[in-house]
C-alpha cells in the first residue's frame, strides 16, 4: 500500500558560523541575512511540494549547520511537513549552537533524534580541521540532549585521519565519545575525503593517509562494537534499534524529496519502474528566487532506468551489513580478493568483511546485475 | 658561365650566431629579394627551423654581386648532420667563418672550420654582432688566429642585423675566394648535396657541377644508386626557382628528375650521363648510418597505422630515418627508430607530432651494440631487449665518440668531472685563449646520449659547446637490467649500462615506478635484475582503503559515476604480471626520463 512506502524529506540549512576547510557543501558563513528569506522558501515549497503528498516517514534537517538558526524558524518549516506516526526526525547540530532550551523547543516541535557534529574529542585536532568548537561544548551539548529528552536518541559524528591525529588520539575521541553523559546510541566515523577546491585540497601537507585512516577505522570499529554500537553500514553504527531511518531510506534506493538549495530528490514512478533524481540550485539567493516565481528550484536532474535502479541499490546494498545477493558476485568463494573482502550474512546473501569494508570501491567493481 | 666569376661558398657558423639573418642581409644587399617581400630567416623553411632558430635542410641561393654570381650552400646546423655538411663544403671553394663577438667561436663552428680547412677551402672569417655591447671582437680574432691560423688583421667585423660591413664581405668574398675549376667538355660529374621532397614535383636535389654539362632533357645516372633517370628540369635559386637549360662546371642548382624516394637521390651521390658516363664517381660518398635507436609509441593505441604513414611519408623527406615494428608490453605497437643522433631524434620526432598531429612517447635513447656470443658469433643490438642472455656472452662492443669540448677556462673542473663520470678518457687539453680551452675526450656514445648535452649546458651556464665525430668501438663492461613487475620484465624499462652504473639505474627506476604504480590488491615487488640477480627492489604495498565515506542522498550519483568511470578504466590497463597498470603510469616514468 502506498502510505506503507518510505518517503523521507531532506531540509537543507545552507549557513554556518564558520567553514571547516575539508568541507565542500553548499554552505555559506557570510549569508545570515538571508535566512529569513531563505526560511520563507523552504516553507512555500514545503507547502506546493510535500504537504501535497504523503505524510513523511522522515525528515531530516541538514546542513549546513540547521541549529544556527532559530529554533522557532527551523520549527515553523518543520510543522508543514506532514509526518506519519512514529516518524523520525533529525537535527543536525554543531555543540557549540546548542542549549536546553533550544533542543526542547525541537523536541517540542516533534524532533526525535540529534545528530552532533564532533569530528574529534581533542583541542589539536579539531583545530586542525578548522573546526571552532572545544571539547567542553560537547560534553555540554550531551548533557543538555539529555535533558532536553534525546537520551538515547542522539548520533554524533567523527572524521578519521586529520592529519594532526594520532593513533591514540583517534582511540582517546572515540572513547570520550562512548564517555559522554548520556551516551550516543549512534556514531558515524567519516574518513577524511579530500575534495576538489576546498582549502584542504591545496595543501598536500594535510591530506591523509590511507593506511593511517584504515588502522583508525577497525580501531573505531573495534571499540563501538564493544560499546555495543552494532556496524551497519560503511562509516555508521548504532545500538540496535538506532539505526538512523532516514538514511537507510537512501541506502534503499528510495523515495525523497529535498527542500533547500542544493537538495537532492528521487522519486519513482511505480508504472513504469523509471525513477527521477535531481538537485536544487546551488545557492540559497537563487532557491529562493525560483520558489519566489513559482518554480521549485531544481538545477538538473537524471532518469535511471530499471537496470540503472538495480546496479545502484547493488550499490548502495553492499555498503550496509545486509549486504547483496549472493548472485551479484558470482564465484567469490573461488575468488583470492573476494573471498577475503565478503563473507555470508544470512541466507543468499553476503556483506562485506571488516576488510571489505575497507575496500568496497574494488568490491563494488566487481558486482553484476543478477537482474530479477 | 665564366668560371672565373663564380664563387661557392658556405657559411660556417654556430647556432644563433647570425647565419640566418647575414643570408637575409645578403639577399637584401644583392637585389635578390625585395625588401617588402623580406621576412626573418627567409631561407628557413620549416616551422621548426624557424621557431628554435636553426637550419635543419640546407638551402642555397644564387645571388650577384658587382659582376660575381657568388653560390650560398647552406649547411645543416647541426653536429648530427656532420655528413650532410662535409657534403656541402664539398661543393664549396671557400667558406664565410661566421662568429658571434660576444661569443667566440664554438666547438661545432671550429670543427667545421678544421674541415673546410682539410679541404683545401679558403676561409673569410667576420665576427658579427659588433653592435652589441658585450661584443669583444678584438678577443675573438686573437682567438680564431691562435686556433685557424687565420691572421686577427684579415678578419671582418660586422653586424647581419643592421647591415653594417655586409657589403665588404661581399667584397672579401669575390677577392679572397678562389673561383671553381672544371672542365666542360669532361663527361658530366655533378655532386648531389642536399634532396628534400616536394609532394608536387618529387625530390628536388641541390646539385654542384664539377665536369661537364648538365643539361634539362639529358638520361644520367645516379652512381652509387645505380638508377637512370630523365631530367625533367634544373635550375637555380634566387631563392625562387628559375629553371635554366643547362648548368656547366662550378654552377650550382637544382635538379628534377621524377624521383620518388629520397633516399635514391642522397647526399654525395654522383649524377653522370647516362650515355657517355664518367670513370669514377666524386669521392667522399658515405651511407649515412643511424646512431642512436629509440622505441616510438602512440600514446593513444589507435593511431599505430597512423604513426607508420606517417614515418613512410616523413622517410620521403630523410631517408636518414629507419624504422621496423616493434611491441612493448607497456606500450603497445611502435616503431623502433634509428637516427643520426639526438637533435635529429628530436627534430623527428617532433616533425611526426606536429606535422601528422600525432601524440608520442619515446623509450630511452639507445646505441648500437656489437655482442660478441660464446659460440663465436656476433649480433648487433638496437634495443635492450635484443640483447642475449647474460650466459651467451662473451664481451660487447659499443660505439666511441671524439668529443670536443670548448669552454671558458673556470669550467674546466667540472667538465672534467663530467666527461669521466661518463667514462670518458681525455685526449688533450688546450688553451686556444688565456680564457678558453679546448677539451678533446673519448667518450662512449651511450653517455652522451643520456642528457650529457643537457649536462654540459647545465653545468656551464650555457657558455661551454660540444662537438663530436664517431671514433670506433670497444669493449666495455656492459650489463643488460630488466626491470620486473612482480616478476614480468616491463621491456620498455630495460636497458643496457656499464656495470658499475646498474644498481643506481636498478634504483633509480624501481623508486620511480613505486610511486606511479598504484597499489594492488597484493603485494607487488618491482625489482631490477641483471640476468637472474636482483640488485634492486621497491615494493607496492597492498592498497588497504578505497571506499567512499559518504554515500547519501548527493553523493549516490557521484558515485555511480566514479563507478562506471573505474571499470571504464580498469579496461584500459595494462597487464603485467597480474598488475594492472595505467598506461599513463609507463608514460609517466618514461616522461621523467626525457
Amino acid at each position: 500500500m502506498a502510505e506503507e512506502t518510505p518517503f523521507g524529506v531532506y531540509v537543507h540549512i545552507p549557513f554556518c558560523a564558520s567553514r571547516c576547510d575539508y568541507c565542500a557543501f553548499a554552505t555559506w558563513t557570510d549569508k545570515a541575512h538571508l535566512v529569513g528569506g531563505y526560511v520563507e522558501a523552504c516553507r512555500a515549497a514545503v507547502g506546493r511540494f510535500v504537504t501535497e503528498g504523503r505524510p513523511a516517514t522522515s525528515v531530516f534537517f541538514g546542513g549546513g549547520t540547521p541549529s544556527l538558526i532559530g529554533a522557532d524558524l527551523l520549527c515553523s518549516i518543520l510543522e508543514l511537513i506532514p509526518t506519519q506516526p512514529g516518524a523520525e526526525v533529525t537535527v543536525e547540530c554543531n555543540p557549540e549552537t546548542v542549549d536546553t532550551a533550544k533542543l526542547a523547543a525541537y523536541r517540542a516541535a516533534g524532533v526525535n533524534r540529534l545528530s552532533f557534529g564532533v569530528q574529534s574529542m581533542l583541542p589539536h585536532v579539531l583545530a586542525s580541521l578548522g573546526r571552532r568548537h572545544d571539547p567542553e561544548s560537547v560534553l555540554k551539548a550531551a548533557a543538555a540532549a539529555g535533558e532536553a529528552g534525546f537520551a538515547g536518541a542522539f548520533n554524533v559524528d567523527l572524521i578519521i585521519g586529520g592529519k594532526a591525529e594520532t593513533v591514540s588520539d583517534w582511540a582517546r575521541t572515540v572513547e570520550a565519545v562512548l564517555a559522554l553523559d548520556p551516551p550516543p546510541v549512534h556514531v558515524s566515523a567519516y574518513s577524511l575525503t579530500v575534495e576538489a577546491g576546498t582549502p584542504l585540497a591545496r595543501d598536500r601537507s594535510r591530506h591523509p593517509d590511507p593506511d593511517d585512516q584504515a588502522d583508525k577505522y577497525l580501531l573505531a570499529d573495534d571499540l563501538l562494537g564493544a560499546a555495543g554500537l552494532r556496524w551497519y553500514e560503511i562509516s555508521n553504527w548504532a545500538a540496535p534499534g538506532s539505526e538512523c531511518g532516514h538514511n537507510q531510506l537512501y541506502w534503499a534506493g528510495g523515495e525523497y524529496r529535498g527542500i533547500g538549495c542544493a537538495a537532492h530528490s528521487h522519486a519513482v514512478n511505480p508504472d513504469t519502474g523509471v525513477s527521477r533524481r535531481w538537485w536544487n540550485v546551488r545557492t540559497p539567493e537563487r532557491y529562493a528566487a525560483l520558489v519566489a516565481s513559482g518554480g521549485d528550484g531544481e538545477a538538473c536532474g537524471e532518469s535511471l532506468d530499471a537496470s540503472q535502479r538495480r546496479a545502484e541499490r547493488l550499490l548502495l546494498a553492499l555498503r550496509t551489513s545486509n549486504g547483496v545477493p549472493e548472485s551479484s558476485l558470482p564465484g567469490w568463494r573461488e575468488d583470492p580478493v573476494l573471498a577475503r573482502l565478503v563473507e555470508p550474512a544470512s541466507p543468499g546473501r553476503v556483506s562485506l568483511t571488516r576488510e571489505g569494508r575497507l575496500l568496497a570501491n574494488e568490491v563494488a567493481l566487481r558486482l553484476v546485475d543478477p537482474g530479477f | 658561365m665564366n668560371l672565373a666569376k663564380i664563387r661557392n661558398l658556405s657559411v660556417v657558423a654556430h647556432v644563433d650566431h647570425g647565419k640566418s639573418t647575414l643570408s637575409d642581409r645578403i639577399l637584401e644587399l644583392t637585389g635578390a629579394v625585395d625588401a617588402r617581400d623580406m621576412r626573418e630567416q627567409y631561407l628557413d623553411s620549416m616551422d621548426i627551423e624557424r621557431e628554435r632558430g636553426i637550419t635543419i635542410k640546407a638551402q642555397n641561393v644564387r645571388v650577384g654581386w658587382k659582376g660575381h654570381t657568388i653560390h650560398l650552400i647552406d649547411t645543416p646546423g647541426h653536429v648530427d648532420f656532420g655528413y650532410e655538411v662535409s657534403r656541402s663544403l664539398a661543393a664549396c671553394e671557400g667558406v664565410v667563418l661566421l662568429v658571434d663577438a660576444a661569443q667566440g667561436i664554438e666547438a661545432q663552428t671550429l670543427a667545421n672550420a678544421y674541415q673546410a680547412l682539410e679541404n683545401d677551402l679558403e676561409i673569410v672569417a667576420a665576427l658579427n654582432k659588433i653592435d652589441l655591447p658585450a661584443a669583444d671582437p678584438e678577443r675573438y680574432a686573437a682567438e680564431i688566429e691562435k686556433v685557424l691560423g687565420v691572421p686577427a688583421s684579415q678578419i671582418l667585423r660586422i653586424s647581419a642585423k643592421t647591415g653594417s660591413g655586409v657589403p665588404e664581405l661581399l667584397d672579401a668574398i669575390c677577392e679572397r675566394i678562389p673561383p671553381p675549376s672544371g672542365d666542360p667538355s669532361a663527361p658530366l660529374q655533378a655532386l648531389i648535396f642536399d634532396s628534400y621532397y616536394d609532394q608536387y614535383r618529387g625530390v628536388v636535389s641541390a646539385v654542384r657541377v664539377v665536369n661537364g654539362i648538365l643539361r634539362s632533357g639529358d638520361r644520367v645516372r645516379f652512381m652509387q644508386a645505380g638508377r637512370v633517370h630523365d631530367v625533367e628540369e634544373i635550375g637555380v635559386r634566387t631563392p625562387t626557382n628559375e629553371p635554366v637549360g643547362e648548368l656547366g662546371p662550378g654552377e650550382v642548382g637544382y635538379l628534377i628528375a621524377g624521383i620518388k624516394d629520397v633516399g635514391e637521390a642522397r647526399s654525395g651521390e654522383t649524377v653522370t650521363s647516362a650515355g657517355a658516363p664518367a670513370k669514377a664517381a666524386l669521392e667522399g660518398y658515405r651511407d649515412p648510418k643511424p646512431m642512436v635507436f629509440c622505441g616510438l609509441y602512440p600514446i593513444d593505441g589507435d593511431e599505430f597505422s597512423n604513426l607508420r604513414e606517417a614515418l613512410e611519408k616523413l622517410r620521403l623527406n630523410d631517408a636518414s630515418v629507419t624504422y621496423e615494428p616493434e611491441t612493448s608490453g607497456a606500450l603497445g605497437f611502435g616503431f623502433r627508430c634509428g637516427f643520426l643522433g639526438l637533435l635529429h631524434m628530436e627534430i623527428v620526432r617532433e616533425r611526426l607530432e606536429r606535422e601528422f598531429n600525432l601524440s608520442l612517447i619515446a623509450t630511452a635513447p639507445s646505441v648500437e651494440y656489437l655482442a660478441h656470443l660464446t659460440d663465436g658469433t656476433t649480433v648487433v643490438v638496437h634495443s635492450p631487449s635484443e640483447m642475449p642472455e647474460p650466459q651467451k656472452l662473451e664481451s660487447i662492443e659499443e660505439p666511441y665518440l671524439q668529443a670536443t669540448i670548448l669552454t671558458p677556462s673556470e669550467y674546466t673542473g667540472t667538465l672534467m668531472d663530467l666527461c669521466q663520470s661518463r667514462r670518458g678518457e681525455m685526449v688533450r687539453m688546450e688553451y686556444i685563449s688565456p680564457e678558453r680551452l679546448e677539451l678533446v675526450y673519448r667518450i662512449p656514445l651511450a653517455e652522451v646520449v643520456m642528457d650529457f648535452f643537457d649536462a654540459l649546458k647545465s653545468r656551464t651556464k650555457g657558455y661551454a659547446s660540444l662537438d663530436y665525430e664517431q671514433s670506433g668501438t670497444d669493449q666495455a663492461d656492459l650489463v643488460k637490467i630488466d626491470i620486473l613487475l612482480n616478476g614480468v620484465p616491463v621491456d620498455a624499462f630495460s636497458a643496457i649500462v656499464h656495470r658499475s652504473e646498474a644498481s643506481a639505474y636498478g634504483r633509480k627506476m624501481t623508486e620511480r615506478l613505486r610511486e606511479l604504480i598504484p597499489r594492488q590488491m597484493f603485494d607487488v615487488p618491482i625489482q631490477a635484475a641483471i640476468g637472474g640477480r636482483v640488485i634492486a627492489r621497491e615494493t607496492v604495498k597492498a592498497k588497504r582503503k578505497d571506499v567512499l565515506a559518504k554515500c547519501y542522498g548527493g553523493d549516490i550519483t557521484r558515485k555511480r559515476k566514479l563507478l562506471e568511470k573505474q571499470k571504464e578504466g580498469k579496461k584500459r590497463m595494462k597487464n603485467i604480471g597480474r598488475v594492472e597498470v595505467p598506461q599513463e603510469a609507463f608514460i609517466q616514468a618514461l616522461r621523467l626520463e626525457e
